[in-house]
């Protein structure tokens, strides 16, 4: 008797929680479908009395947001390709090539960790207005191609590598650019994979850095270019939720198609001891 | 440094090296000739990237600190002057400052433990032995997690609003009066620290799960043998062997906390009446539309200093704690 009404307690409670975590979610979702006004109405409306796409259409025709989720996608691969590659390069570097004050090094890294992002924001900003890269891609790019949270992250799981395989590659003659392509990437693919997850929504997710480094709106990002829109057209409540939609859809179907790889990450990075 | 001289000096007796050299070498590319050292040409890249692009402002941000930088420095760097301290007296002395540093202050001292509870009261409900979905209700739980801030700000915005939103309409269907949330100034915060728990709470409940799963079961069994109800064992078990996961979970959420930005300016434009203007809103403000950048970055690092102090405070507490009797 007890233990049924614990069960029952436990599985409401988790279904509360379901309901409050999804609900700003799926009515994000169905406002975006309702015809103009509908999200305005009182009493709350919860479900579109008819769906209609036309938010989506005047998003991508009137609104140019093809442009900007276009902008986002690239920026988001390029810096993530790179990213990946230079912290999967280092990290292997920390874990299994020593050279010279190599661990002094990766303590320094460490220690910089505690230093706020924001602290570099506004000198960055003037280096890269000074090498003519402000209002480009490159401005974007540029300060993302490396993280001291991807080495870490690529070291760890490095360090579990046997020496043995790369050894025996050595004794065959393989130098370590052929060991590197054929062997770590291969052997260090899974935590590749949660990298480059990481690194991908970061990009897709941050706005801070887009808003200040592209001004011009042809370069927006989708957050970006939904903050600007929010000034524009704040009482057009269901053409605001398409746009939310179209801004959060791929990182929600990222995430659950990958979240194995994803959460694996946050746990690896968790365990610092 | 050390292996690299072991390394040199293998490096004489050939490829095959000795074996006393051998005993602590991490690996044989220590053996290889120091010309060929390609640990340093693979960590470079991503280094020079580190260095260039953090550590080179960060040191810059210091130096611009004690300047006058200004919209004029941009046009004409001669303009620019050495003041010294005079960003940060008139830090002190600035109202805004003090009432970012309060907001902030607010939002990390009420949305931090907030949230972390939820994390640890969602944890502890998924780490039930009998449940099943556990993996349906963790993907669930942690989707807000991955979502794009701005987008759910302006979400939320809409389920704030006083007179259409979801919020009021069912504080009304239990008989509350309708809150003006985010444009009376004593609920704009609390607002904005429950978009916020909604938020983030899914990333610290999946770090609390693996440090619940970590405690062994059988020290739960004795403890029900000797008679210990829930909440004894929570009290006697699970809290001492969480502290670890839970210090680490508290301290990033704080500092994470204390970087607050996106929210307010989406949603509120640190208002109303600078009910949440934060301290990187502020730095923002005056750096990027005012574009006192001498006066911003003083803004950053008493931040940066702030966070500091509060982290190694956090890191004293949690000693004093760990000690016998304390």
């Amino acid at each position: 008797m007890k233990r049924a009404l614990q069960t029952t307690l436990l599985y409401g409670l988790l279904c509360v929680g379901v309901v409050l975590t999804l609900l700003p979610l799926l009515w994000m979702v169905s406002a975006s479908l309702m015809p103009s006004g509908e999200a305005n109405a009182i009493p709350p409306r919860l479900l579109p009395s008819h769906v209609t796409f036309e938010h989506y259409r005047d998003l991508f025709t009137r609104l140019n947001l093809g442009r900007y989720t276009l902008n986002s996608v690239y920026l988001a691969t390029t810096i993530t390709s790179i990213a990946v590659l230079l912290n999967a390069m280092a990290g292997y570097a920390f874990a299994k090539l020593p050279f010279r004050g190599r661990d002094r090094t990766f303590q320094l890294l460490l220690a910089a960790l505690v230093i706020p992002g924001q602290v570099s924001t506004l000198p960055l900003f003037l280096m890269l207005k000074g090498f003519g890269l402000v209002n480009t891609y490159w401005g974007v790019v540029i300060p993302g191609m490396a993280s001291i949270f991807g080495i870490f992250l690529v070291r760890q799981y490095a360090q579990s590598i046997p020496d043995s395989i790369l050894d025996a590659a050595r004794i065959d003659g393989a130098g370590e650019l052929r060991i590197f392509r054929s062997f770590v990437l291969v052997l260090c693919l899974p935590v590749l994979v949660t990298l480059g997850i990481f690194t991908f929504l970061g990009v897709w997710n941050d706005f801070l850095w887009p808003l200040i480094v592209l001004t011009d709106r042809d370069l927006y990002t989708l957050p970006v270019a939904l903050a600007n829109l929010v000034g524009e057209h704040v009482q057009d409540t269901e053409l605001m939720m398409a746009g939310a939609v179209l801004t959060v859809l791929p990182v929600l179907v990222l995430f659950v198609a990958l979240q194995r790889y994803y959460l694996a990450g946050i746990m690896a990075g968790s365990v610092k001891e | 440094m050390q292996r690299d001289q072991t390394g040199d000096r293998s490096r004489e007796s050939g490829v095959e090296g000795s074996n006393a050299a051998d005993a602590h070498l991490p690996s044989p590319v220590s053996r290889l000739p120091s010309s060929l050292r390609p640990g340093f040409w693979f960590a470079l890249p991503a280094l020079a990237v580190i260095a260039a692009f953090f550590v080179v402002p960060v040191a810059a941000a210091l130096l611009l600190s004690f300047t006058d930088f200004d919209i004029y420095a941009i046009a004409d760097v001669r303009t620019l002057r050495l003041t010294w301290g005079a960003n940060y007296v008139r830090l002190i002395h600035d109202p805004r400052f003090w009432t970012a540093l309060k907001n902030t202050a607010y939002f990390v001292v009420v949305g931090g433990p907030l949230s972390v509870a939820t994390s640890l009261a969602a944890a502890m409900l998924l780490n039930t032995r009998m449940l099943r979905f556990k993996g349906f209700f963790r993907t669930v739980f942690f989707l807000p997690v991955v979502t794009t801030l701005v987008a759910v700000a302006v979400v939320w915005r809409y389920l704030y609003h006083p007179r259409f939103g979801l919020l009021n309409y069912g504080l009304a269907w239990l008989g509350f009066q309708p809150v003006d949330w985010l444009g009376d100034p004593r609920w704009a915060m609390p607002a904005i620290i429950l978009m916020a728990v909604w938020k983030n709470f899914g990333f610290n409940m999946i770090i609390l799960i693996a440090g619940l799963q970590s405690i062994p079961e059988r020290y739960y069994e004795a403890a029900r043998l000797d008679g210990a109800g829930g909440a004894r064992q929570f009290r006697y078990i699970t809290l001492p062997l969480l502290a670890p996961t839970f210090f680490f979970v508290t301290i990033m959420t704080m500092i994470g906390y204390f970087q607050l930005f996106a929210e307010p300016y989406v949603m509120t434009q640190g208002g109303p009446a600078d009910a949440t203007l934060s301290l990187v809103l502020l730095m923002y403000e005056e750096g990027f539309r005012w574009w006192n950048l001498g006066f911003a970055t003083a803004v950053a690092f008493a931040l940066f200093a702030i966070i500091l102090t509060a982290t190694l405070l956090q890191f004293g507490v949690s000693r004093l704690r760990a000690q016998p009797g304390g």
